[in-house]
């Protein structure tokens, strides 16, 4: 008899609509995420991310649509989803006048962890994360780091199935957010969980297993950081020779490719750009001078599924859409 | 449906505060002593004990509504901490637990409870400065009538609180809510001596009947009262019901 894999959808996200009055701020998303994997919600500020996560974890009401946790519905029964899911916000929610540790039995508490299970997990968390020695100590002297590790640590007291990281390293030093990703990237097979995060930066998607972009809304890809860096051609190779006329005709028989040149030096695209540095070097023997690879990012992809860069003016008019979202929650929210 | 292990936690972490700040416990204990002597120590000068005091001074008469006044501070302030919560994150991480709206009110509002019933009893044990007699039975009966009075203004400051989500409305709160409870509510002059309309709207806030069962207790039968005890009991429990009833509804809405 033959067993094939079948990878278990625990995130299920079907036609989602979120509308604030005439603002959409989900137009219509569907996806799935395998258990135990880290699933990238990649896009600029204010393209529905965050949204996105208030319904899966049960906080907003989607306009229609359905979205799921381990085949419990997110508007339905959030009570069962809201056991089985963890959630590090994008804005800090610990208490700062309480200590670390108050902190993490205050969270062991409100999920009803067992009082014999209770001290042991905590200590752990506080070791996992490095704050041990800190538990003590209030939370409002912390760092910002700090703060973040903690927030992970206390969302993962009660063993969730699924944990949400809302730009977890948003307002982070660089060498914070590196430290960060470390240890989130170890999170799925040291604790068994399946990580859904968002994230606006290119370069930290790219430790997920599978991406969705996301802009105004709606999802404009999904697939792997390499398959979706293949969708615009693969790795472009710069080779610098003692005669670029020889080697251009050369490398164009051997790979059948196009070959540029610009500024002295010459370039083709190539899906496999690392195994072909090898046939270059063999064909053209000592005439080379120098060979560089170029991996495309997912900031490429972005710029070619959008037409637009991430960054610059795009995020101010997401942040404009932001705003506007949080003005319409305030007026509305009473009604 | 309640879950113990919530309403327990989130009395905890309040209590646990509490205590810390000290601040926060001397600034309101200070404020019903400076109404105590500042205010009624001045006014008993003006207020002689015929003009419908029944006999007891002015300071005296007071002590009743000074007792509501450090309830109802402490407990639409502790209550009014959920905005706090929200705009600072807390809220959040409660409100994505497996727990019920309802846990989260009950835990907040008896949280307010322990709080302000402390500081009454702080309050309270100023009595025999003021020259008033009170049994024990006296004191048992004006704790209960604090406790409930408390936990009837902790209900109100929550359902008050998921109106406002920033730290804005605060002086709105104060300014608008707030101060006519207080002034409205028989703490400072009896409420039979107030003109006609404003005499209807003192019927309408629970701090009233919270006040006159406290004068029933502290001054047993001096006939100084607006409402049986019986009515005052029942009023402030009816409030509570209502007052949690509305603020776990609205604490389930979903945006």
């Amino acid at each position: 008899m033959v067993h094939f894999y079948m990878p278990v959808p625990i995130i299920k996200v079907q036609n989602l609509i979120k509308k604030y009055g005439n603002l959409t701020a989900v137009s219509d998303i569907s996806f799935e995420v395998e258990q135990g994997t880290i699933f990238g919600f990649l896009g600029p500020n204010g393209a529905g991310k965050t949204t996105t996560i208030g319904i899966l974890c049960t906080l907003l009401a989607p306009t229609s649509g359905s979205a799921s946790i381990f085949g419990h519905d997110c508007a339905r029964e959030s009570s069962e989803v809201r056991k089985s899911i963890g959630i590090v916000f994008q804005d800090t929610t610990l208490d700062k006048d309480l200590t670390a540790r108050e902190n993490l039995v205050f969270h062991a508490y409100l999920y009803d962890v067992k009082k014999s299970e209770r001290d042991r997990r905590i200590n752990e968390a506080l070791t996992f994360v490095g704050l041990y020695d800190r538990g003590d100590d209030l939370v409002k002297k912390f760092s910002g780091g700090m703060k973040r590790r903690l927030e992970v640590a206390r969302g993962l007291i009660h063993r969730p199935k699924v944990l949400f990281l809302d730009e977890p390293t948003l307002g982070l030093d660089p060498q914070t957010r590196a430290n960060l990703w470390d240890f989130i990237v170890e999170l799925p097979r040291r604790h068994n969980v399946t990580i859904f995060m968002t994230t606006h930066y290119m370069d930290e998607a790219e430790v997920c297993d599978r991406i969705a972009i996301i802009d105004r809304g709606k999802i404009i890809t999904i697939g792997t950081p390499e398959e979706l860096k293949k969708t615009i051609g693969g790795d472009v190779i710069y080779v610098k020779t003692s005669d670029n006329r020889r080697a251009k005709s050369e490398i164009e028989k051997l790979f059948r490719v196009e070959v540029s040149e610009q500024d002295g030096e010459l370039f083709l695209t190539s899906l496999k750009g690392d195994a072909c540095i090898p046939e270059i070097i063999r064909a053209l023997g000592d005439s080379v001078l120098s060979v560089r690879l170029q991996r495309p990012t997912l900031n490429d992809v972005f710029l070619k599924m959008t037409g637009r860069e991430m960054r610059s003016e795009d995020v101010s008019s997401g942040d404009t859409l932001k705003a506007e979202v949080r003005t319409y929650r305030r007026h509305h929210d009473r009604s | 449906m309640i879950e113990v292990n919530a309403v327990y936690v989130l009395v905890a972490r309040e209590f646990k505060k509490f205590i810390r700040e000290r601040s926060r416990l001397i600034s309101t204990i200070a404020r019903p002593l400076i109404w105590l002597f500042l205010v009624g120590g001045g006014m008993s000068k003006l207020v002689s004990p015929g003009m419908g005091l029944m006999g007891v001074s002015y300071i005296q008469f007071i002590f009743p509504g000074i007792l509501g006044m450090t309830i109802l501070f402490s407990a639409i302030f502790s209550s009014i901490s959920i905005i706090w919560d929200k705009e600072f994150g807390l809220m959040k991480e409660i409100l994505v637990a497996p727990v019920s709206r309802f846990s989260i009110v009950a835990g907040k509002a008896l949280s307010g409870t322990i709080v302000s019933v402390i500081q009454a009893v702080i309050i309270l044990a100023l009595f025999p400065f003021l020259g008033i007699r009170i049994g024990a039975t006296g004191i048992i009966e004006t704790i209960l009538v604090c406790t409930l009075l408390s936990f009837c203004i902790a209900s109100l400051g929550i359902v008050i609180a998921t109106f406002y989500d920033n730290f804005e409305s605060f002086s709105v709160i104060m300014n608008f809510i707030v101060m006519p409870m207080f002034f409205l509510s028989g703490a400072m002059y009896p409420v039979k001596m107030l003109p006609q309309i404003l005499k209807l709207v003192a019927r309408l806030n629970p701090l009233t009947y919270g006040i006159d069962a406290l004068k029933h207790t502290v001054f047993e039968g001096a006939g100084i009262f607006d409402f049986s005890l019986v009515t005052d009991v029942c009023v402030l429990l009816a409030t509570s019901v209502v007052f949690v009833g509305v603020a776990g509804t609205l604490f389930e809405r979903k945006k």
